[in-house]
């Protein structure tokens, strides 16, 4: 039992994934009920061209992917407070990512395989500075989640209601999405670009089938993405399977079996 | 003569050039009623908007507590139940207690924690609308009178001096209204909360009022302590309240 956890990579992937599904479950709830569950996938896709221009340049990819994803973040709020959709904003930026890093990989050849290592995920290869990056970078952005609870949750809520009450919305939105980017990096080194946006979107969706409290939705989000990282990780272990996708496949089932115990119950 | 809490001189707003409040003058005492009467797109929300500071005048000045509008920082010392408050989603994970304790948000502070005493005032703004016994049920799973009376609680719970709110009673079945406006009548009077009710229904805010501003873009303002006159409600109502001319 449990050996698995005698290896090295395994620990510090058991660390890096439960980090990061506790940071995107807790902020996926904010995403998920503003109807801005698409802003994780976009901005993933943004990194993708902050990855192709590290690895270009020499930069540690997720560096160069964090200032990528962060900027873009407060250009999608800029455009939309320009009147431009919200949807609209993030597509664009999507295909604008993306096309920054074919141009780059079209212009220096060699480093594709690393380049699909971001796009899928590499769990099993975290390194000590990842670990680091994301235990750092990931506390602090939980932290600061945290700090702002009660006003992220009154926006949530309610946007008119907390601006007549005072509260800096444009600011704490601008706050909101920069974390977002931050999230998304942090979690591409572990299920990769394309499926970044499940540990947003899937634990938070979970915990609204069933929770009464936005408190409550918050800690089984949190809890919904960690257990699945853990669940996940030891089927890719001993199945020998991509643990991305292992992991996203897990969170897809947990989601399912508490629709149907819903469907269920309420007959 | 009792504090005056709200003075409004000559103050016009338009949305595009297009006037929507047009010099509005009055003034507001502690512990007066203020119902807010007029049609459909006459401003009566733009007005609210305006003291609450979420307009800026095109000119004119508001005095709020005493002080210049741009230089109040006293916020908390007004409550607002805005329009359509009830109209969030339904399917939103938020308890009765979590929703009211955002009406203590301001008071605690950004970044911080509220404490035992926000707590304490969260329970007794719900103990006073009624709603105490529901706190920990989804806000959305609550009749549509149970869910304004908690909206009304998250006003209360900030304990404003001065509550605003507007047309709370749309969307709510007759008896909810009529508990309504005894709790309201209960906060004027027992509380010495000073109120503004903007409402569609005339023959209501008659009722409990002790001023009334009548709007249809100009503001007539009108002491209505002694009893309600036709001639009150002429500037929003001229179709319904003008005499009828007899043709012979």
């Amino acid at each position: 039992m449990l050996d698995f956890l005698q290896y090295g990579f395994m620990q510090r992937a058991f660390i890096a994934g439960m980090l990061v599904a506790l940071l995107c479950g807790v902020i996926g709830v904010f995403l998920v009920l503003r109807r801005m569950s698409l802003v994780g996938d976009g901005l993933a896709h943004i990194s993708f061209g902050g990855i192709a221009a590290g690895l270009l340049f020499g930069i540690y990819p997720l560096f160069s992917a964090l200032v990528f994803s962060v900027l873009a973040a407060l250009g999608i709020q800029k455009l939309k407070q320009m009147k431009v959709y919200g949807d609209a904003a993030i597509a664009m930026f999507f295909s604008f990512g993306l096309a920054i890093g074919v141009v780059i990989v079209s212009v220096a050849h060699g480093f594709n395989a690393d380049l699909f290592s971001y796009l899928f995920g590499s769990i099993l290869a975290v390194s000590q500075a990842d670990i680091l990056l994301i235990a750092g970078v990931g506390l602090a952005t939980i932290a600061a989640l945290l700090l702002f609870y009660k006003e992220m949750f009154y926006i949530t809520f309610d946007e008119e209601s907390a601006r007549a009450a005072g509260l800096p919305v444009e600011n704490l939105n601008n706050l909101l999405v920069v974390l977002t980017a931050i999230a998304v990096v942090l979690s591409m080194r572990i299920v990769g670009i394309l499926l970044v946006s499940s540990f947003i979107v899937i634990p938070a969706s979970t915990a609204l089938l069933f929770c009464r409290g936005f408190r409550q939705a918050i800690a089984f989000a949190a809890a919904i993405g960690v257990a699945s990282v853990v669940a996940g990780l030891i089927l890719a272990f001993y199945f020998d399977l991509a643990a991305g996708g292992a992991i996203v496949m897990t969170l897809i089932a947990v989601f399912f079996a508490v629709l149907v115990y819903k469907q269920f119950r309420s007959k | 003569m009792a504090e005056k809490i709200l003075e409004l001189r000559n103050v016009s707003f338009g949305y595009n050039g297009q006037p929507a409040v047009k010099s509005a003058t009055f003034s507001l005492e502690k512990g007066d009623f203020m119902g807010v009467i007029g049609p459909n797109g006459a401003g009566k929300t733009t007005l609210i908007k305006l003291i609450l500071g979420l307009l800026k005048p095109d000119s004119g000045s508001i005095m709020v507590f005493g002080e210049d509008i741009s230089k109040f920082r006293g916020w908390p010392r007004l409550g607002y139940v805005p329009q359509k408050a009830t109209n969030f989603d339904q399917n939103f994970p938020a308890t009765v207690f979590e929703v009211a304790s955002m009406g203590r948000f301001q008071k605690a502070g950004m970044m911080r924690q509220l404490s035992k005493g926000d707590y304490k005032a969260v329970e007794n703004a719900l103990g006073v609308v009624g709603m105490l016994g529901l706190r920990d049920k989804r806000i959305g799973d609550l009749s549509g009178g149970q869910q304004q009376r908690v909206f009304i609680a998250r006003a209360l719970a900030g304990e404003p001096e001065l509550l605003l709110l507007d047309e709370p009673t749309v969307g709510v079945d007759a008896e909810a209204q009529h508990s309504f406006y005894s709790l309201l009548k209960k906060l004027n009077k027992e509380f010495g909360m000073s109120l503004v009710l903007i409402s569609h229904d005339v023959g209501m805010v008659s009722k409990y009022v002790n001023k009334l501003a009548c709007v249809n873009i100009n503001v007539e303002f009108h002491d209505v302590s002694k009893g309600v006159s036709k001639s009150d409600l002429v500037c929003a109502y001229p179709e319904v309240m003008a005499p009828v001319p007899h043709h012979h």
